[in-house]
């Protein structure tokens, strides 16, 4: 067994944070070393060294036994180390085959080696099993298809060593199930795969051995073996047991909370027609593939667009698209970017806590024209200590809220929008659009109870995620969002794994109702 | 070498940044001071002595920077809501303008109403000259995203040749034996002297007010918390059901107005006329001063006074010791981009490493 690729002592520090704690790590020849561990855990830290783009504070890289420069994102190509990012970085207007070759020629060469880079290129995508057609257009792909260039792209370039940075957060069931089999195949040919991924059950179906990261520091290596299990990866990846979500028995339904008929709004696909309507005491989860028109459906019902066609009613009026007004007829608002929507990263907690009511009465005097500083701080505080956002060092209130870590910012945001408008009046209505999105294992459960006790509590729930473990843990019922349109919403135990990827592609109609 | 993203802002360089950067300035000026042919030391006393050694260097300094803290702040209001004016000068311009259509000698007397009356009409016209020039690059940004920096910029020589025909046309100064020049303001309505024997004029509290009253607003006024979540995040700001293009009006029209003041304070306390060369640029300089003051509304007025002093103090230096006056403007460009380079170490580090071949 020939070492492609070994680590050693890999430290890596920013300011007082150690991102990378001598880490020590071996990959095989034929092997797939699966990377687990939270946000924040060092994984993009050390595969960014590996990868050239950082320079590592102690400890060497050898890539098939050759020492590898550190810092030089050229020579790891060279040595053989090929990455296919989380977020593709390909030129959409041109060909795949445009698109492979960008790059791998000087801009000004007399003759262009199309012919032979084509014909290698055709030679790769057979010998893996990585069907696509060269001359397509990349505008014209799938995501699934997309992806396939991006890792063909560095078979081409020679990697022997292949990164993949959460390769599956953008595909479907079956798509996944597609990159797992040409996985094999890759290793089945000598090359040697180092798979970054937060979702277990994938860790457990592609890899050889898993690494685990908590943060800084390698805190297991284990061989993937048969008793292995989900809780066991959910411990070490954590530090501690970490609990599901309580359940409630089914809800009975209670009033209409919210209903679109027929619902239109421009854009790529914006909606095309969509029908929903959503009962007070359930959570209704809106499952699909990124760009399917969850973003016209959430921009709809934060408030921030107005129909183009169709009707409306939310708690019982047609609000106008004004989001103030949204807030103060109790719809809780928590939008899918929370760096960009949620907050404004130079502001202050406080004042971000203030953000969707600067206006109100509360926290104004002089017709709403000075703001009650105190009273404000006061509320932030509230905020702070009920929905405990931690990270407030020093400069408590004062806190620039850019510092906060992913998780504390969502609990801020929550607990922002799930206070309402109006203290005696809690939200009935939460759109929630991927709350969950990049928070670590703990912060996830947090999220989910808080909109499980908010749900408990009578409030209606609308998810909008990509992430079918969310899905399948919160919803009650189910629709899944393709081309913008919205398919009809069935009870969770209707849908299938199977059934619901169907669903996501649009290939066929979603699976009856039993 | 290459950059690196601190974990979290160093709060040892937040500090540091700004005397480094002095440091730069010094230096890299110097070099320029001995290029000349002057001994260096000699040099920057007599600046620092021209601009701020005696009572006569603040006076003539404190009237320099009147109207560089108007500028500055017209600037910094804008700029903190991501509203790129370049335009302060022709609101200035315009705003002197205005403010001698009101209170001019037309006809040898002019309007005669009460100076009570006449004096906050003119402040009032200016104000509304200036901000009504900025209204429409701003109304062009929101509604179809025209580059402000562009229109305002463009407008700043639309301006000026508006103003050269009104000095040459209807309110060409008839006494003025052909100069471009516009009739005088009534005497009732030029501000008095703050200090005796010199030319520092009540346009100073004028500016103090303005910035002292605009810090107070970005403290404690919604309007100000607006302007900060709109310049400083527009996507949450909008989010969280802010009114985007209405912000962008109210900031429009109080930088255009701050601007607008700007000219028909140095009419009023100054010059007494409009004249083509009434501003070296104060409009421009307003921009390097809020940069300078990190945008800040007290800095601005901190900043203004430096950059004022060494306007003033290059002037005294030039002619003892034979350094083209240009020196000041070098300075402060210099310390602009110093101070903007050494910020950056507050959030981020240098690293030098062997890069290898």
């Amino acid at each position: 067994m020939t070492l492609a690729l070994q680590l050693k002592g890999i430290t890596k520090r920013f300011g007082a944070l150690v991102a990378n704690d001598g880490i020590s790590l071996s990959l095989a020849r034929g092997q797939v070393l699966a990377l687990l561990g939270e946000n924040g855990a060092g994984k993009s830290t050390l595969v960014s060294i590996l990868f050239g783009h950082y320079r590592a504070d102690a400890g060497e890289i050898e890539v098939f036994g050759q020492p590898l420069p550190p810092g030089q994102p050229r020579a790891a190509l060279a040595a053989g180390i090929g990455m296919v990012h989380q977020h593709f970085t390909l030129a959409e207007r041109l060909s795949v085959l445009d698109n492979v070759i960008l790059g791998l020629e000087p801009l000004w060469r007399p003759v262009s080696r199309r012919r032979a880079l084509r014909q290698r290129l055709v030679e790769t995508a057979q010998r893996f099993g990585l069907q696509v057609d060269p001359e397509a257009l990349v505008a014209d792909l799938s995501v699934g298809e997309r992806q396939r260039v991006e890792i063909l792209k560095a078979l081409v370039r020679g990697a022997r060593i292949l990164i993949l940075d959460e390769p599956t957060a953008v595909l479907t069931p079956q798509e996944s199930e597609a990159l797992f089999r040409s996985l094999k195949a890759l290793v089945a040919e000598g090359l040697s795969i180092i798979f970054i991924s937060h979702k277990l059950d994938e860790v457990l179906a592609v890899s050889d051995r898993i690494a685990v990261l908590r943060a800084g520091r390698l805190v297991a290596e284990l061989p993937n073996e048969a008793g292995l299990s989900k809780a066991d990866l959910a411990e070490a990846m954590v530090g501690r047991a970490v609990q599901a979500p309580r359940r409630r028995a089914p809800p009975a339904p209670g009033p209409e909370l919210c209903r679109l008929r027929g619902a239109r709004l421009s854009g790529k696909p914006g909606l095309r027609g969509v029908d929903l309507s959503l009962h007070a005491g359930e959570v209704l989860a809106v499952a699909g593939v990124a760009g399917n028109g969850q973003h016209a459906l959430a921009e709809l019902l934060h408030g921030l667009h107005g129909l183009e066609g169709g009707s409306l009613e939310v708690l019982g009026q047609a609000l106008p698209p004004r989001p103030r007004v949204w807030n103060e007829a109790g719809v809780a608002r928590i939008p899918e970017d929370r760096h960009a929507a949620g907050v404004v990263g130079d502001l202050a907690l406080w004042e971000n806590a203030l953000l969707e009511q600067y206006r109100s009465p509360r926290f104004t005097r002089f017709f709403g024209q000075l703001i009650r500083g105190g009273r404000a701080r006061a509320y932030a505080r509230e905020l702070v200590q009920r929905f405990d956002v931690r990270g407030l060092e020093g400069r408590g209130l004062n806190t620039v809220t850019r510092s906060l870590s992913g998780g504390n910012m969502q609990k801020l945001i929550l607990g922002r929008a799930l206070s309402g408008a109006d203290p005696a009046r809690p939200p009935r209505l939460i759109v929630a659009n991927q709350p969950t999105w990049g928070l670590d294992i703990g912060a996830v459960a947090y999220v989910h109870q808080l909109l499980l006790d908010a749900c408990a509590a009578g409030a209606a729930v609308l998810l909008i995620s990509e992430d079918l473990d969310e899905i399948f843990t919160l919803a009650d019922r189910i629709a899944v969002m393709h081309e913008g349109h919205l398919s009809a919403a069935r009870p969770r135990a209707d849908w299938s794994l199977a059934s619901i990827g169907l669903a996501m592609t649009g290939s066929e109609a979603p699976a009856h109702a039993t | 070498m290459r950059l690196e993203k601190r974990a979290s802002p160093a709060t040892a360089w937040r500090l540091g940044a700004p005397l480094l950067a002095l440091a730069l300035t010094l230096l890299v000026s110097s070099g320029l001071v001995a290029w000349a042919g002057a001994p260096v030391g000699q040099a920057y006393a007599l600046l620092l002595e021209g601009g701020f050694g005696s009572r006569f260097a603040w006076s003539e300094t404190l009237t320099r920077a009147t109207p560089l803290i108007l500028t500055g702040l017209a600037a910094a209001v804008a700029f903190k809501a991501r509203l790129y004016n370049i335009g302060a000068e022709g609101q200035l311009y315009l705003g002197a303008l205005a403010a001698v259509a009101v209170g001019g000698l037309h006809g040898g007397t002019g309007f005669e109403l009460s100076p009570w009356l006449l004096f906050p009409l003119m402040m009032a016209a200016a104000a509304l000259a200036g901000a009504l020039l900025l209204l429409a690059p701003a109304l062009m940004k929101s509604r179809l995203g025209v580059d402000e920096v562009v229109t305002t910029l463009l407008l700043n020589f639309i301006v000026l040749l508006f103003v050269a025909w009104m000095l040459d046309g209807p309110m060409k100064d008839p006494l003025a034996m052909g100069w471009p020049q516009s009739v005088g303001l009534q005497d009732a309505l030029q501000l008095d002297k703050l200090i005796e024997r010199s030319r520092v004029h009540t346009g100073l509290l004028w500016a103090l007010g303005a910035g002292l009253l605009l810090w107070l607003m970005f403290r404690h006024s919604s309007t100000g918390f607006e302007i900060r979540a709109v310049g400083a995040g527009p996507q949450a700001a909008a989010f969280a059901g802010m009114p985007i293009a209405w912000v962008t009006v109210k900031v429009a029209l109080i930088s255009g107005a701050l601007a607008g003041l700007a000219g028909a304070i140095e009419v009023a306390g100054r010059t007494g006329y409009v004249t083509l060369d009434m501003s070296p640029g104060y409009g421009y300089s307003g921009i390097v001063i809020a940069m300078l003051a990190g945008l800040h509304p007290l800095g601005v007025l901190a900043a203004a006074v430096f950059v004022a002093g060494l306007l003033v103090g290059a002037d005294s230096m030039s002619r003892a010791v034979g350094v083209p006056t240009y020196i000041a403007d070098v300075i402060v460009a210099t310390a602009l981009i110093a101070t903007l380079a050494c910020s950056l170490l507050v959030n981020y580090k240098i690293r030098w490493g062997r890069d290898g071949r």
